[in-house]
């Protein structure tokens, strides 16, 4: 390892683009930068190749062409979900569910939602940091016409039930449909689950599931709302017809292009990559445990519990952004859970959901795996982590 | 979004480390993020002769430990008790506004054990 040669482990942050991502994506810069929505040859090379892109997006979801609207990511894919569909079935009922460890753009959306008087339910998880199938049915009541949970959490890893929760969704729809009860969507925010698992809407039974580029080497700004056929959801950004009026604004062409070919290649790598990254995850885990004493593992450790690249262990008694900083100086990019990186100052609510004790939160470190990470790069971290933990150790006043 | 000055602190902290037989204890916790600091000194003819500290928290915490530390060493107790937070920040070439507070910990714990010092002083009859 050189001294300048710098190691990323924050994959679950952002990725990099694949070269064979951007080598599709650079003519639609310059030389086919035509506008989709116009008649002419500029505009309707643009259009094929992103009618090429959104086929790849359907076939990898097993949707079909006109299920896929392509967003600014999953951000913007979220709000159109939670607020789209709760605004157009307002007469229909007023409920929705979601869990406690969601990503923020759900979670505010959900706190929004409710100022404006809808009503939420934030499900609790286990130590592991699992949503229960039998907490959603219970939630569930007359009013409820949403249930929203993630496939995958961000900061630990804790892959959902969400195989099992689509099955209890659509059992209760039937019944419904009898009782002349409103429908329940059910929605997938699956941007941490598509490298590793699998995503095909109708084995997950969901009705909407939203992805984002830049988490598996495609572009950044770039993500997808998949809305199956039929499902009513009021349009946020309005404006012209693009998106078949869902999404309105100008298309993000080279974007389009560069997240259908990286979804190719993550789909094609899938297993390939999942157990390499999963024996790398193993590996530092085993070498935390071994050479630093009073850790934490706060990721499932099991390959179908967690998702095989993410580990986020405690180190009490070090404080999670000191840890950052001193990796950074070695040239490792981590991240942390701590309060004291939060603007808000707050610690990490999946932490905090999984019931980890505010000293646990305060010191917890994600390390979040990709394809192109190797074991010498762990070794080089563990030359470093024992070190700056127990230097932080001894400036503490609590032993 | 660190001064170098900050960085240079949080890297090589000055007075850091526990004291023997301190004359006085500063110990404050930080509510808004769970940070705590511990501030030692020792004092003669009403001057800070020694001071040390021990903190749990970011790198802003342990830089404005270190810093007044620093700062207060060699002064009067009179003069120490008037360090404020915005001392250290300023002698830290400044902090991000989101880390403002973890200077007020700083400027606590001093005046916490100067006034612990004063009290066992009192209680003496010294
Ligand atoms: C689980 C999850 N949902 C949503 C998002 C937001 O995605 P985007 O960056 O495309 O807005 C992220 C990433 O930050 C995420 O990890
Ligand atoms: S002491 Fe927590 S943010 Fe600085």
């Amino acid at each position: 390892m050189t001294a300048n040669s710098r190691i990323y482990l924050d994959h679950s942050a952002t990725t990099p683009l694949d070269p064979k991502a951007l080598r599709k994506m650079q003519p639609y810069f310059t030389e086919k930068f035509g506008n989709p929505a116009s008649i002419h040859t500029y505009g309707q090379e643009a259009l094929k190749a992103v009618d090429e892109a959104r086929e790849a997006v359907a076939e990898f979801l097993d949707a079909t062409n006109s299920e896929i609207f392509f967003t600014s990511g999953a951000t913007e894919a979220n709000n159109m979900v939670l607020r789209g569909t709760m605004e157009k079935r307002i007469e229909e009922g007023n409920h929705f569910i979601t869990s406690k460890i969601e990503h923020p753009s759900i979670l505010e959306t959900a706190r929004s939602l409710e100022k404006d008087g809808f009503m939420a339910s934030y499900l609790p998880v286990d130590k592991e940091g699992r949503v229960s199938k039998e907490s959603v049915q219970k939630a569930i009541t007359k009013k409820t016409v949403l249930v929203s949970i993630m496939y995958a959490n961000n900061e630990v890893g804790a892959i959902q039930p969400i195989k099992e929760i689509g099955k209890l969704i659509r059992k209760e729809n039937k019944k419904r449909l009898k009782e002349g009860l409103p429908e329940i969507y059910f929605h997938v925010d699956a941007v941490q689950g598509i490298n590793f698992l699998d995503c095909s809407v109708k084995r997950l039974r969901c009705h909407l599931l939203s992805l984002s580029g830049h988490k598996f080497y495609g572009p950044k700004g770039i993500g997808v709302l998949y809305k199956q056929e039929g499902v009513a959801l009021k349009a946020q950004a309005t404006g012209g017809h693009q998106e078949r009026n869902v999404r309105a604004g100008t298309s993000n062409v080279p974007g389009i292009i560069g997240l259908a070919e990286a979804l190719k290649i993550a789909n094609k790598n899938r297993e390939k990559s999942s157990a390499k990254v999963f024996e790398l995850k193993k590996y530092l885990i085993q070498k935390i445990k071994d050479q630093i004493p009073n850790i934490k593992v706060n990721s499932p450790e099991s390959d179908n519990k967690g998702l095989p690249n993410i580990a986020n262990i405690s180190f009490p008694g070090a404080e999670g952004e000191s840890i950052l900083l001193k990796l950074d100086f070695a040239g490792i990019a981590v991240s942390t859970g701590s309060a004291c990186s939060s603007t808000s100052l707050e610690p990490s609510h999946v932490l905090l959901a999984q019931r980890l004790t505010f000293k646990e939160a305060h010191s917890s470190v994600r390390f979040s795996l990709g394809k192109h990470n190797t074991k010498k790069e762990i070794n080089y971290l563990m030359k470093h982590l024992p070190k700056i933990i127990e230097d932080l150790r001894k400036m503490s006043p609590i032993k | 979004m660190y001064t170098k000055e900050v960085l240079a602190h949080f890297t090589n902290p000055k007075n850091m480390g526990k004291m023997k037989n301190p004359d006085g204890v500063g110990d404050v916790g930080n509510l808004r993020c769970g940070d705590i600091m511990k501030l030692y000194i020792k004092v003669k003819n009403d001057k800070i002769k020694d001071i040390k500290f021990e903190t749990l928290g970011c790198a802003a915490a342990i830089a404005t430990s270190s810093m007044i530390t620093d700062l207060a060493k060699g002064k009067t107790l009179v003069e120490a008790k008037k360090i404020s937070n915005k001392d250290v920040a300023v002698a830290l070439k400044g902090l991000p506004s989101a880390k403002m507070h973890c200077s007020n910990l700083a400027a606590d714990a001093l005046a916490n054990a100067i006034e612990n010092y004063q009290k066992k002083k009192n209680k003496n009859g010294k």
